[in-house]
């Protein structure tokens, strides 16, 4: 991890799921049943603890035991003063900078119960290269992002297809918790995660904000 | 021995509470326990477990649990013993949850059970405060009910391992305005404090200062603003905290805190 973004992104790591649009309407006819009931209300959020912390270069380790592993690239959102009852028209003064996270996870067969199993193994978040000032980056909501797995395009999408843009995020969540400067909003992973092995190089790229590569390796 | 931390004159100190009503700093000062303000005694990550009670899992109308149901809070949410919770506005239902806490004193990674004890810093106590409102179906239950600011009191110390000789065996207590509504034992938990180390360092790394909130036995009920609510261990602690309203909440931090006197109400 680069020494900005080491400095300036030490905080909790909160993680928005299904917040891109395709993802979220392939999962709404099942979302309608049991143990769902009705498709989600509020922003869907979890907590990558720091032991997933992981950094551009680094390796990424494939637990023993586990059939598959997947990859989340995301767009970070780091917070750089806190956040607490934000307006929409205000949150975005709150955004420090971005940077590429790559949000790994075992397969959720389920979102019903928190993932932690899945989702807070040690390495499991890596985050950079460095971290990118908001005003370096135009439009946040029309960045392409792009997952290469051994140089090999695998899965695209645009943060133009997010369900909530990151001032609403940011509103959403400073109702109820503040947003401390050094957090960090993952803002979700698109649909069509694959699968990765070890020995595998993963990549995330997002335009301007450079590529976050990590390889997989053994347990 | 309990170990605390504390603000005192606007330092943060790590203190031992020497006396039922005084501490003695790291710097040898000793200070009445009324002159501080306490401070949740970690500030890891919190796994919380829900229904890890045989008789509160049939309360809330669930199977109990094959596997652990365990849940993130980040420090945000912590508050410390003697403090103030905010009950939004317009919710119907807000309740308390006692429970122990063992907090990790070491890095843990693959520990066996019969040597999980090895690696805590020791015991305390939480108030799993959930606005049931909130409550949606996926990651149940999300961050929305468990993560709000100030709505995890811990504390107000951590107690030694040593000076809890059966944790398996500790009456859980929880009084609203004095009125026992709350009862229950430890003896109940289906996934002990052992098991839920090893369960949890079985696939990630446990750090010093996290805390594995043991889940709550039955006898949940609605707090509304002006409630002294107490969640007491025996043997390790008893954690004191007031209901305020939303309104009393935000304005107490604007006061105290000039940031959030500009801060907008959206």
């Amino acid at each position: 991890m680069s020494r900005a973004l080491n400095d300036l992104a030490g905080g909790t790591l909160f993680g928005v799921a299904l917040n891109y649009q395709g993802l979220l309407r392939n999962h709404l006819e099942s979302f309608t049943q049991p143990p769902y009931q009705k498709p989600p209300v509020k922003p869907v959020l979890f907590i990558k603890t720091p032991n997933t912390r992981n950094a551009d270069g680094q390796p990424v380790v494939y637990p023993k035991g586990v059939e598959r592993l997947q990859p989340g690239p995301a767009l970070g959102v780091v917070i750089g003063k806190s956040a607490s009852r934000v307006s929409l028209e205000n949150a975005m003064q709150h955004v420090a900078g971005y940077t590429i996270v790559n949000e790994f996870s075992l397969p959720e067969d389920s979102y019903y119960r928190p993932a932690v199993k899945a989702k807070c193994r040690d390495g499991f978040c890596p985050l950079g290269p460095e971290l990118v000032p908001a005003d370096q980056v135009g439009d946040p909501h029309a960045l392409s992002l792009k997952l290469f797995v051994n140089g090999e395009l695998v899965q695209e999408n645009s943060t133009a297809n997010f369900v909530r843009s990151i001032p609403q995020l940011i509103v959403e969540l400073s109702e109820f918790m503040t947003l401390h400067a050094g957090d960090v909003l993952i803002t979700g992973t698109p649909e069509g995660r694959v699968d990765v092995r070890p020995g595998d190089r993963v990549e995330v790229d997002i335009s301007g904000l450079g590529r976050l590569s990590n390889a997989i390796v053994a347990e | 021995m309990k170990h605390a931390r504390i603000r005192f004159q606007g330092q943060v100190h790590h203190a031992v509470v020497t006396a039922a009503d005084s501490l003695t700093l790291a710097d040898g000062r000793v200070v009445a326990a009324d002159q501080v303000e306490w401070l949740p005694p970690a500030t890891g990550s919190m796994f919380a477990l829900g229904l890890n009670y045989a008789d509160h899992a049939a309360e809330l109308a669930f199977k109990p649990p094959t596997e652990p149901l365990a849940f993130i809070k980040s420090p945000g949410t912590y508050t410390g013993h003697n403090q103030v919770t905010w009950r939004p506005d317009n919710v119907a239902y807000m309740h308390y949850e006692c429970e122990l806490v063992a907090v990790i004193g070491k890095t843990a990674r693959n520990v066996k059970r019969a040597d999980a004890l090895d690696y805590l810093a020791g015991y305390t106590v939480c108030n799993d405060y959930a606005i049931r409102d909130y409550l949606e179906n996926y990651y149940r239950p999300n961050l929305r009910v468990k993560n709000r600011d100030a709505t995890t009191p811990v504390g107000p110390w951590i107690v030694d391992v040593a000076d809890v000789p059966d944790p398996s065996n500790l009456k859980l207590r929880t009084w609203v305005n004095g009125e026992l509504r709350q009862e229950g034992s430890t003896a109940d938990m289906i996934f002990d404090i052992p098991y839920l180390i090893e369960y949890l360092s079985s696939f990630m790394t446990l750090q010093p200062g996290d805390m594995i909130a043991t889940g709550t036995p039955e006898g949940l009920s609605d707090v509304v603003p002006g409630d002294e609510v107490v969640v007491e261990v025996e043997g390790v602690g008893r954690l004191v905290n007031r209901i305020v309203s939303e309104a009393e909440f935000f304005a107490s931090l604007a006061l105290n805190n000039p940031a959030h006197a500009t801060k907008e109400h959206a």
